[in-house]
């Protein structure tokens, strides 16, 4: 794909998310508490809710393609699912989502045709959203869609994006789909595409309101501060360890040694069930799940890492964060039985040399 | 592979492949080579001895009353970290759950200590192995039998008792580097432990126990 075939998009479909919002009828003051909420999270200075607001209002309606490569659809159905109609999925239905061929009705070339069209009108400018990791042994072989293997549409994809959201551990690290042995050789969108902004919402699925404050952010204010995996720094900055409610029996330590026990009836620390709360990083224990309702560490199970890069190989998700990993546990009772036969031949060597010289001592006397 | 990953996984198990090796060598070597021929008559029997042997375990553990004034400080010193490095290693919830996961045990009744006591001893027992090592350097007959071992062997501890304390405190980095940082520390202690006079830990009771035990035989008293 080339600019040269860029089409001008009609203005009446390039309106301002602010233009947008006043024909839903959300209010001033509604968005300016959306507004207020996002900054908040994202360690903004109250002050600067104001402009955010402004910035957001004047901000075009943007051009949305959904890739999915190889995922399970968990990512989209966390986006799409909440409870009750909420601003944060407004803000989802306010951009231009052009291409997903798991909501839209057109299949087949229809659908790669709409794509081609809704790339060509925001050339350049659209955001490129990304769910599932891309399988690159043989060539890409072992994900293709429409003729093209999953490698060959990211790359004509990526080529005309402003940014790239990889939405899912496994589109933001490979996840799932590069466990170990990692048969279709999965990897993130971050691994292909070194020319463009990548912004990597990880989780399995990320959580929604996570998700909508990442695009929210990048309208209003571009790339947001990332970590070095790449994730805004506004909803991975703390691990859920530092802002757990049940961090407090950890420092006393308490904790539940069964998911049956004393311990976790009265709902003291999942550290030793394997919870990954001090090794993951993600935003479950301040924005939660399902509107706020809870979120796993509060229904009674440990974190499973699932925002960290290669969370699927940290050992078994029952065994604690320090755990080996390694289960081949021959190799050393091979030095054991080595280290034993070492000992004894060395020792009886020397014993061997001290009576050779006691020996030699004697008759050194004796004559 | 992250650094946590390597740490926690290929070399853990290099290092666990070294220190079981090197101290099985060390041991079975040292307890097979036997006693020296002697020539003169046991003066006690072995039953007796042995009971000496293990008085002297007691014994040689405690600062002689005699040099109790010139040792006491040294001997508190050495104490204070040696039973703070145990409680942190044997008590700490992680590490708990580390050593039950290594050993594949359930254990239950094993109990830890709350994390805000493990960290108030932990910077204590850093405090005390800081002072444990200005005495070795300004201590002239301590300095001068010190060599690369001692030296060496305080630069790990030293390292994985700050990285342990970094981690607990959340200090200097983010938290699965430094954690990465403070298991690497113990592989490397893991890796040196069979060729250095860290090996005491293996030998001193055993070595107390000898000569109790060959004191005792001989006729001397310990």
């Amino acid at each position: 794909m080339s600019t040269s075939n860029r089409k001008e998009r009609p203005t009446n479909d390039r309106k301002t998310i602010g233009q947008i919002m006043d024909e839903n009828g959300v209010g001033r003051r509604r968005f300016l508490k959306y507004c207020a909420g996002i900054t908040a999270l994202m360690a903004m200075p109250p002050g600067m809710t104001a402009a955010f607001a402004q910035q957001l209002r004047a901000a075009r309606r943007p051009t949305i393609i959904y890739m999915p490569f190889q995922e399970c659809t968990g990512c989209l159905e966390s986006l799409t699912r909440s409870f009750a109609p909420s601003l944060e999925s407004l803000m989802f239905e306010t951009v231009s989502l052009d291409y997903n061929h798991t909501l839209q009705a057109a299949a087949g070339d229809a659908a790669e045709a709409a794509r081609h069209e809704a790339m060509e009108e925001a050339w350049g400018e659209y955001i490129l959203i990304c769910d599932g990791s891309i399988p690159t042994k043989m060539d890409g072989i072992y994900g293709a869609s429409a003729g093209h293997s999953f490698v060959d549409q990211l790359h004509e994809a990526a080529e005309g994006a402003a940014a790239i959201v990889a939405v899912g551990v496994c589109a933001s690290f490979g996840g799932v789909g590069a466990a170990y042995p990692n048969p279709t050789g999965a990897v993130g969108v971050s691994e292909i595409i070194k020319n463009k902004p990548i912004i990597n919402v990880p989780g399995c699925p990320p959580i929604p309101e996570v998700m909508t404050g990442t695009l929210v952010s990048f309208l209003a204010s571009g790339v947001p501060d990332l970590d070095n995996h790449l994730r805004p720094k506004a909803f991975f900055g703390n691990t859920i360890h530092d802002r757990c409610y049940r961090r407090r029996f950890y420092d006393t330590g308490l904790f539940a040694e069964s998911f049956d026990d004393e311990g976790a009836r009265n709902g003291w620390c999942l550290y030793k069930l394997g919870c990954r709360g001090p090794t993951t990083y993600n935003a479950c224990a301040t924005i939660k799940w399902n509107g706020g309702t809870s979120w796993p560490v509060e229904s009674g199970h440990g974190c499973l890492g699932c925002s960290e890069p290669n969370f699927w190989d940290q050992g078994g998700f029952y065994e604690p964060v320090t755990s080996k990993l390694f289960n081949d546990t021959g190799q050393i009772a091979g030095a054991a039985a080595a280290g034993v036969a070492v000992g004894a031949a060395a020792a009886l060597a020397a014993n061997r040399r001290k009576k050779k010289l006691s020996g030699q001592a004697e008759k050194e006397t004796s004559s | 592979m992250t650094l946590l990953e390597f740490s926690r996984g290929t070399m853990l198990h290099i290092a666990l492949i070294v220190f079981v090796f090197g101290v099985l060598w060390r041991l079975v070597t040292t307890f097979m080579l036997g006693w020296r021929k002697r020539k003169s008559e046991w003066r006690t029997s072995a039953a007796d001895s042995a009971v000496k042997g293990a008085i002297a375990v007691g014994n040689r553990s405690w600062p002689h009353p005699e040099f109790l004034n010139r040792t006491a400080f040294g001997e508190a010193v050495g104490y204070g970290y040696h039973i703070g490095l145990f409680a942190i290693v044997l008590l700490g919830a992680p590490h708990v759950v580390f050593w039950k996961n290594l050993f594949g045990i359930n254990a239950a009744w094993w109990p830890t200590i709350p994390s805000g006591i493990i960290s108030v001893v932990s910077v204590v027992t850093i405090f005390l192995l800081l002072i444990a090592t200005i005495r070795r350097y300004m201590h002239p007959p301590l300095r001068r039998i010190s060599n690369f071992d001692d030296w060496f062997t305080l630069v790990i501890l030293f390292a994985l008792m700050i990285t342990g304390v970094m981690a607990v405190f959340g200090i200097g980095g983010r938290y699965e580097l430094i954690l990465a940082a403070h298991i690497i520390a113990f592989n490397v202690l893991l890796i040196w432990f069979p060729f250095s006079k860290l090996m005491h830990a293996f030998y001193i009771l055993p070595a107390r126990f000898f000569i109790g035990y060959t004191h005792a035989k001989k006729g001397a008293s310990t």
